[in-house]
Order: C-alpha cells, then sequence, then structure tokens
C-alpha cells in the first residue's frame, strides 16, 4: 500500500519537475505533449519543436538524474547509519566525499582557465575514482587493525583520510586560486548541466547499488542488536558490513561524480522515513529510496527557478528547506508520543 | 532434546585464561547453573559455546562438535540470552522477535509464513501477543526480559544459554522469569545452561550447580552439595549462612560483620 502510494509520489515529482522551469513551454502544455507522444493518441499541446527541445535535452535528463541520485544517496546513507548503528552518519562518512573533491581538484587544477577539448569529460572519472580509492584506502587501513573494534577503527581511518586527502586538496588550490570558485560551486553540488550521457553513466551503478543494499535490508535489521548478538543469530556480519559498504560507496561515488557534493539528502531522507514508518530498514530501505528521488527532484526545482537566470546550487536548497522540515517533523513526533 | 558435552574447554584472551579446562556433560533437558565469584569464566563458557569467543578443546551436541565454521548451524542449534541485550527502542516487538528466525531464512530472502506462524505462537505461549506492535521502548524491563526470551524460543534450539537471565529484574519478575524457563524446557525439553549470581534461586531452580573460580570448577552437584558456607567462604570470601528448609531448599543468608 504504501509502497504505491510512495511510487505515484515519485511520478508525480517526475512530472512536476519536466514542467517548471525558466525557459520553455507554459507549465500546463508539457504534460499535453507527453499524452501526444503516446501511439495512437493525438492531442493539440501548442509546444513548439523548440520548446519541447527544452523540456526533452535540458529538462527531463536533469530529473531523471535527481530522482537517481536522490534515490542513490538515501539507500546508501540508510545503510551506512545501519552498519555503523550510527544515526548521524551519511554516506560520505568513508572518505567519499574529500577523495572526490580531490580528484575534482585536480581536474579543475590541471585543466585551469582556459578550456580544452578533451575527448571525454574528466570530471567525473576523477572524482568517482577519487571517491573509490579513498573509501578503498580507508578499508584496507581499518580493517588491519585486527578484527576487534572493526567499526571504530574503520570509522577513524575514514577521519584520517578525509584529513589527509582535504589538506592535499587545499594546498593544490592555493596553487591554483584560479579555479577556487568552480570547486567551491562543485563541492555545493548541482546538476544544472545535467545530459542524458551523465544519466547512462551512473544508471548501472546507481541500479546495483540499490539492489544490493535492498538485498541485505533483512540483515540490516539483524545488524541492530550488535555485533555479538547479531553473531549469535548466525549472520556473517563482516561479510555483511563489508558488501554493504562497497555497494553504497560505488552507488554514492557515481552520484558524486556527475553531481558533486549534495550534502544533507542521505541523513534527512532515512530519518524523515524511520519517523513516518517505524525503524525496521524492511521499510527503511525501499521507501529511503523512494522517498529520496522525489526529496531531490523537488528540491532540484527551486534551484532552477529561485535566482533565474542563475543557479541556486542544490546543496544550498536541501538544506534550506530540509532542515525546517525535519526540525518539525522531530517536534511533532516528540508532542505526539 | 539434546545432551551438551564440554571436553577440555580453555579461554584466553590475549595471553590472560579465563576458562581452564572445563569438563562437563548434561543430559537432554537439563538445567545446569554455573556459579561463582565475578570473573571466575561463567560468561566465557557460555559465550564459547554461543560462538562469540576462540576457544580449543570442544564443545558438542548430541556428541556432534559444534562447527566453527558455520554460524547458522550453531544458531539453529544453541539459543543465547546475553547479559543486557542491545534491543533498538524503536523496533517493534514482533520484528525483534522475527530476528530470532535469521538463521533459518536464506541471506537475502524474506521471512515465509512458517516463520511468521512461529513467532506468532512464541508470542501467544509468552503472552506478548497483544504487544506484537508496540515499539520495544515502550516495554517495561520484565517485559523486555520476556521478548529477548522469546526471540531465543524463535530460534527452535534444543539448546538456550542465559546469561544472568535475572540481573535487571525485581524479586517478583525473577521469579516469574525462572518459572517461564523452567516450564519452557519441561514443555520443549530444552537443555539449559544459565550464569547466576543469585544462590539461593539458583540453587532452587537448576537440576545442578556448577561452582567455577578462577576458570576451572571446583564444585558440581545439587544445591545442598555446592551450597555449603565453608564451600562460598572459601571462594567466594563470604562469610554466610547456609539455611535448609524443609522442602529441601537451600537458601544463603549472607552475615554481616560482628564488629559494626
Amino acid at each position: 500500500m504504501w509502497f504505491a502510494l510512495s511510487g505515484f509520489l515519485v511520478i508525480c515529482a517526475l512530472m512536476v519537475g519536466l514542467m517548471i522551469g525558466p525557459a520553455g513551454p507554459q507549465w500546463w502544455r508539457v504534460p499535453l505533449e507527453l499524452v501526444d507522444r503516446l501511439p495512437l493518441i493525438n492531442v493539440d499541446s501548442g509546444v513548439s519543436d523548440a520548446d519541447w527541445n527544452i523540456v526533452w535535452l535540458i529538462r527531463a535528463p536533469r530529473v531523471i538524474l535527481a530522482a537517481l541520485v536522490g534515490a542513490v544517496l538515501s539507500a546508501s546513507g540508510a545503510s551506512y547509519q545501519g552498519v555503523f548503528r550510527n544515526p548521524l552518519v551519511d554516506p560520505y562518512l568513508l572518505g567519499v566525499a574529500s577523495g572526490a573533491g580531490l580528484g575534482a581538484t585536480i581536474v579543475f587544477a590541471v585543466r585551469g582557465s582556459d578550456v580544452f577539448n578533451w575527448w571525454i569529460d574528466p570530471l567525473p572519472l576523477a572524482a568517482f575514482f577519487g571517491a573509490v580509492i579513498s573509501v578503498f584506502v580507508t578499508y584496507f587501513v581499518g580493517t588491519s587493525f585486527g578484527k576487534s573494534r572493526s567499526t571504530v577503527a574503520l570509522v577513524l581511518a575514514g577521519v584520517a583520510v578525509t584529513s589527509l586527502t582535504t589538506a592535499v586538496q587545499t594546498f593544490i588550490l592555493q596553487r591554483n586560486n584560479d579555479v577556487i570558485r568552480q570547486v567551491f560551486s562543485w563541492v555545493l553540488g548541482r546538476l544544472s548541466s545535467a545530459t542524458w550521457g551523465d544519466v547512462r553513466l551512473i544508471l548501472p551503478y546507481v541500479v546495483f547499488s540499490c539492489v544490493v543494499l535492498l538485498m541485505h535490508r533483512r540483515l540490516l535489521d539483524v545488524l541492530r542488536v550488535g555485533d555479538e548478538e547479531a553473531t549469535a543469530l548466525g549472520t556473517n556480519i563482516r561479510r555483511v558490513r563489508l558488501t554493504v559498504v562497497l555497494a553504497a560507496t560505488l552507488g554514492t561515488a557515481s552520484a558524486v561524480a556527475v553531481s558533486g557534493l549534495i550534502g544533507f539528502v542521505g541523513i534527512i531522507v532515512p530519518h524523515t522515513v524511520r519517523l513516518i514508518f517505524g525503524a525496521s530498514y524492511r521499510r527503511v530501505l525501499p521507501l529511503s529510496i523512494l522517498f529520496g528521488a522525489i526529496f531531490l527532484v523537488l528540491a532540484d526545482i527551486p534551484s532552477r527557478v529561485l535566482a533565474d537566470p542563475a543557479e541556486t546550487p542544490i546543496g544550498v536548497v536541501t538544506a534550506f528547506f530540509g532542515a525546517p522540515f525535519f526540525l518539525f517533523l522531530l517536534r511533532a513526533r516528540r508532542t505526539q508520543s | 532434546m539434546s545432551t551438551l558435552g564440554f571436553c577440555n574447554l580453555s579461554i584466553s584472551y590475549g595471553g590472560v585464561v579465563a576458562v581452564n579446562g572445563f569438563n562437563d556433560i548434561l543430559h537432554a533437558g537439563e538445567w545446569l547453573c554455573l556459579i561463582g565469584p565475578n570473573g571466575a569464566g561463567k560468561s566465557s563458557v557460555l559465550r564459547a559455546v554461543a560462538g562469540l569467543v576462540e576457544y580449543s578443546g570442544s564443545v558438542a551436541i548430541d556428541q556432534k562438535e559444534i562447527p566453527t565454521t558455520s554460524a547458522k548451524w550453531r544458531a539453529q542449534n544453541i539459543a543465547f540470552v546475553p547479559q543486557t541485550p542491545l534491543i533498538p527502542d524503536d523496533m517493534s516487538v514482533f520484528d525483534y522477535v522475527l530476528l530470532g528466525r535469521n538463521p533459518y531464512i536464506k541471506h537475502f530472502a524474506s521471512e515465509s509464513t512458517e516463520d511468521r506462524q512461529v513467532i506468532e505462537k512464541v508470542l501467544t505461549r509468552l503472552d506478548l501477543a497483544r504487544f506484537a506492535k508496540r515499539m520495544v521502548g515502550t516495554l517495561s524491563g520484565g517485559e523486555r526480559q520476556r521478548i529477548v526470551i522469546a526471540r531465543a524460543l524463535a530460534q527452535e534450539a534444543p539448546v538456550l544459554l542465559l546469561d544472568e537471565p535475572t540481573a535487571a529484574l525485581d524479586i517478583g519478575h525473577q521469579q516469574q522469569a525462572l518459572e517461564l524457563v523452567d516450564d519452557l524446557r519441561r514443555e520443549r525439553g530444552l537443555t539449559v545452561v544459565s550464569a547466576m549470581h543469585d544462590l539461593t534461586l539458583a540453587g532452587l531452580y537448576s537440576d545442578r550447580l556448577v561452582l567455577m573460580h578462577q576458570g576451572s570448577c571446583v564444585a558440581s552437584g545439587d544445591a545442598r552439595t555446592v551450597l555449603r558456607s565453608e564451600t562460598l567462604a572459601e571462594f567466594y570470601g563470604v562469610s554466610a549462612r547456609v539455611h535448609h528448609e524443609a522442602d529441601g531448599t537451600v537458601v544463603v543468608i549472607p552475615q554481616r560483620s560482628i564488629n559494626n
């Protein structure tokens, strides 16, 4: 029931995302045109080809990308909170953010202000590999301390790797202060330059990551009673933790590669789902995926129109609207119980 | 119905010996109570059986040595109730008890109708059915203890391990919890090993007591044999009177020092 309703909301959000934007056709013409494009149906929507191109080539990939990024960031956030049994953890915990930031900074610094014509955009690749390498180092260092207290060692290793990469990034930025603005805008997250190519680039990773995480939803519930009891209940906790962390990292790194660091989604969406639907991961994970998609698609709309013609970074919007809503929800829950 | 045997069980933590050559055999359906001062190795024995610490020697169920590689097999045969279970407050009672079915559910599968039926039966048996949808955090101490036992029962394991099952309960709930375990082991033929500090209760409910000291068994037998004031003085350093009731109950009463 809830899943059907949430699925319907996702479709509504996607539709609203397609309808609203600073340029292009009037908003109510978009659904008409979509209906018109279905086979065997003919409706006069009055949308010109140029307007349709704005909808299909600029808005549509952006909306889809927002949905994918939102879904995978929320699912990863929920999973990280599960394996580390810490509600404040976000998917950037183990160095994803700083690694991607370093990768992106290197690209900006090398490219400088002059525009090369690279045959492939190196930015998503550099961010992706920066993120993956830095998590790999974290995991390798964190688990080499032996098997006792492995989550604490892992989190500490993440802190160390983050400091190291941030230091390198700062050093590079100081040497190339002409690119600080670009790096800063990347760090705040952006979906503005989304293309169908970006969607194709991350779709396999997002699907893979979400499927793997969904398959672990029951085991994440088992982990909630602690390592010892989970072991006594017949779970191989090391294997579960490793698989979940890898899948979540892969998904997060792919999202970061195309959209920069969109904060807050990975924390706020899973917690909102928990507050409304209860804390069992058997519900939290699928619903986080759906609500993550909805949240980011809707958050992207103000980021397009708020400071038209300029873009408001989406990370600003998610925090600006998300934080008060979350505080309201916490308060409402408290007075209820 | 299963027997549980220990052969030369030894456990050490980083060079410090916690259990040193523990031997015992429980017949099927027996309730054995491990007693002894703090640090005697009671919990370590339980944790070894539950697969939580590495050990040398062997532990066998029905003369079949527990494989150290299969956590699932172990969880299907041994249910462990820890001293202070980690209970997530925002989990429903049903979801919590469902965790006990984990060893029967395939890695990536969901619970089956059979799993749900097992849980409903357990909840009904423990008088918890009306709590099924309640959040665990809203339960009282006695109710929490019951859901942990419910989770252990959902494992449908022939061996039940209880580490200090009454530590956090008042005298009424202590009695209720132990009566419950006693009823359940008779109904289901469970073999029970518990570690307990309350000597009177330990003697009252278990079939046999094993007194441990510095990792070894120093006395074994029924309450009359093990609970003697000179034994308690030697291993606990306690000055206590042991009183024998007409019905055979052995009561341990600590004595206040005469100087005060």
